[in-house]
């Protein structure tokens, strides 16, 4: 491996883990506990091809018990590479993925990820969902964790409506854009509306 | 830099310094006198890894118990870079590891084998052979006392 | 009625100080330092490694010399300490095929490839007590002979060429994890073996103990034992290599135990397997006991109903840690939980004396 290569894979993580993966984890947490708000997550520089917030995500998530799906718009070597050296989390299909990341059309179709069990309900797959802007928001959003209701910029409706049903299982959501992140867990309904 | 490295040569490095005395091998550092300048990739964090063993030594794998485990990694000043992955909890162990790891992919690399793995790499062998001669002591010879031959 | 209360505090610390002071004892007398315990209290901290299920002699002495010699509360200790640790993955299954190995005994052949090395074994120690060792004393040095340089067969390949044993079937299945994912019934064998070999070792030597006196009878023979040194690989992903990351002592026991075969079996021998952190010799051994008891269903053997038989019983109080933490907890605060069951006796005392005044009264009535 050339020097050059070598160091976009082995550069780029965290400056100080235990501190970064902690500011890291409470943006995801605030993000997951309170649907439809944009939080700032940063302190990763991934390869090319992926946003710093989906990079520092998997940076705090993952590790090598965690399978990751990456799919093809994303994937690459020095992606893998930078994934295996920063969090040694092994690249699976998306079949047996914890986390899958990608665009969302490229994440199509859904019913190909896990949505736990009904004794495990967890045992289910977050996708990452790179998107082009957070900022114009499309969708209505109630359930646990919003007062009244709350706004969001979604990739689709249908997509989310069906995934609320299957509550307690499901798959739940991450959007990241630049170094804006927000969530979308199974337990959120979801209408259309600004 | 040389690229002509062989994964086991390194292996063989790595796996020595992994196991190595850590006083020893400070000692041992210290008398070679360089001291890179470098960065760190990934500053020493001790954790564990889950060790296995197989079911009657050699059917499907088991989890046995888990071992302490310290790594590290960095890249010198002209870009090579080096990973330390060394048992116990010393982050100095750790550190050591990763920059004779990566001085063994430069010009270095011959004084370094001559001055820390090859003395290593010669007591490591001989603590060997001591405890294996013991054990050899007390290998059981059997006489036969009586001999039913009809 | 539930009263909360709040209190002790100063005499938390107080106790804590004087714990430290007592652990520390006449201070006239040298302190222990942790070379000490890890050199000459080996094999304490080789059950300490082995129950808290992580192999670092230094942790493990340090455990000894905080906990004052209580082996179960420096289990206690190191189980906490490695739920701190990143995992930074599993490790190739090591071979103990190629162990160097200290120790190496056969009860079944006498003249096994590689011969019958006794090792720094208590075996033939006449456990008289040393009064020499209570004043110190240099030790001589022990004798040495010409080393063997090959490796070790395992005993039970000889018997495998005879077909005359069960094989292990190879496999790289991956082994459930329970200290990743909660135990669930049934456990299967790779479980079963994570939790025996961390299990407590008057338990397992107890069940041991159960199966040779008539309980899940299954007359084992000690096939091999052995004790040495193994190195330890890992792949390292971002290398895309294996390297070894270390060496390890380990105590191997494998029983060979008789069976009359099944209907789909003929008569052969049957195995039953330990191996355990460290010289950990009794445990491997009671481990290979209870593992072989524990197999009669894939065997297609009859449940006699015996305890060693029994996975669920066995795994859920072979930790002794669970076990502790909850027979220990019942000397804490319990005042709200006790001061309702003490109205209810009470009250049914109550209610029983009520009941003898009627019955007395309608009695003195008729």
């Amino acid at each position: 491996m050339q020097a050059q290569a070598r160091n976009t894979v082995y550069g780029g993580g965290f400056a100080n883990p235990p501190v970064d993966s902690a500011h890291g984890f409470r943006a995801a947490m605030n993000a997951m506990a309170r649907p439809g708000t944009i939080q700032r997550i940063s302190g990763a520089t991934p390869p090319d091809g992926i946003s710093p917030a989906a990079g520092a995500l998997l940076l705090t998530l993952c590790d090598p018990e965690t399978g990751v799906y990456l799919t093809p718009d994303v994937d690459s070597d020095d992606l893998r590479g930078w994934l295996t050296f920063h969090t040694g989390a092994p690249v699976v299909a998306a079949e047996q993925a914890d986390f899958a990341l990608g665009s969302w059309a490229a994440l199509m179709p859904l019913d190909r990820f896990r949505i736990g069990t009904p004794e495990y309900p967890d045992r289910s797959a977050t996708l990452i969902v790179e998107m082009p802007e957070l900022d114009a928001p499309n969708a209505r959003l109630q359930g646990p964790g919003i007062k009244d209701s709350a706004r969001l910029t979604l990739p689709d409706l249908e997509e989310f409506q069906h995934n609320a049903m299957l509550y307690p299982l499901g798959v739940d959501f991450f959007f990241t854009s630049g170094s804006q992140l927000a969530a979308l867990p199974r337990s959120t309904k979801v209408t259309a509306g600004e | 830099m040389n690229t002509e490295i062989s994964a086991r040569d390194r292996k063989g490095w790595m796996s020595l310094l992994a196991s190595a005395d850590e006083a020893r091998l400070s000692e041992l550092w210290q008398g070679f006198g360089a001291d890179p300048a470098f960065d760190w990739l990934r500053a020493p964090e001790a954790g564990g890894v889950m060790v296995r063993g197989r079911m009657g030594g050699s059917g499907a794998p088991f989890n046995l118990g888990e071992m302490t485990v310290t790594r590290c990694a960095l890249v010198l000043a002209d870009g090579t870079a080096g990973h330390g992955y060394v048992q116990g909890r010393s982050k100095a162990k750790a550190e050591i590891a990763a920059k004779i790891d990566a001085l063994m992919q430069t010009s270095a690399a011959e004084d370094l084998r001559a001055a820390v793995l090859a003395p290593l790499a010669a007591e490591q062998a001989a603590r060997k052979e001591a405890r294996a001669a013991k054990a050899a002591a007390t290998k059981v010879e059997f006489f036969t006392m009586v001999r039913g031959e009809d | 009625m539930y009263v909360a209360v709040k209190g002790g505090e100063q005499a938390i610390d107080n106790a804590h100080a004087w714990l430290a002071e007592e652990r520390r004892g006449d201070t006239s007398v040298a302190e222990l330092s942790l070379a000490q315990i890890r050199e000459q209290l080996a094999l304490a901290v080789n059950r300490v490694m082995a129950e808290g299920s992580l192999y670092d002699p230094d942790l493990a002495a340090l455990a000894i010399k905080q906990s004052r010699g209580d082996l179960i509360e420096a289990i206690f200790l190191i189980r906490a300490y490695r739920t701190t640790l990143p995992r930074f993955g599993y490790t190739q299954p090591v071979d103990t095929g190629a162990m160097a190995c200290d120790r190496r005994i056969s009860a079944t052949f006498k003249d096994a490839p590689g011969g019958q090395v006794l090792g720094p074994t208590f075996d033939y120690t006449h456990r008289l007590l040393d009064f020499k060792l209570a004043a110190d004393g240099e030790v001589p040095a022990a004798p040495e002979a010409e080393p063997r340089r090959e490796p070790t067969p395992h005993i039970t390949e000889f018997l495998q060429g005879e077909d005359i044993i069960e094989r292990e079937p190879a496999s790289d299945a991956e082994p459930g994890d329970l200290t990743r994912e909660p135990m669930a019934f049934p456990a299967g064998r790779a479980v079963r073996l994570q939790s025996l070999t961390r299990g407590d070792e008057g338990f397992i030597l107890g069940m041991a103990y159960s199966t040779q006196r008539g309980y899940a009878r299954n007359h084992a023979f000690v096939g091999e034992l052995r004790i040495g040194t193994v190195p330890v690989e890992m792949e390292i992903p971002e290398l895309g290599f294996a390297i070894e990351i270390g060496e390890i002592e380990l105590t191997e026991c494998e029983t060979v135990n008789q069976f009359k075969g099944s209907k789909t079996v003929p008569p052969q021998f049957t195995r039953g397997y330990g191996l355990v952190f460290g010289q950990s010799e009794r445990k491997s051994i009671a481990m290979a006991l209870v593992d072989r008891a524990l197999r009669w269903e894939e065997l297609g053997e009859d449940n006699v109903g015996a305890a060693a038989q029994d996975e669920e019983f066995v795994l859920s109080h072979a930790d002794n840690i669970q076990a502790t933490g909850f027979l220990e907890h019942i000397k804490l605060p319990h005042y709200v939980d006790f001061q309702s069951e003490l109205e209810l006796v009470r009250k049914l005392r109550r209610e029983a004396a009520e009941l003898a005044e009627n019955l007395a009264a309608q009695e003195a009535a008729e």
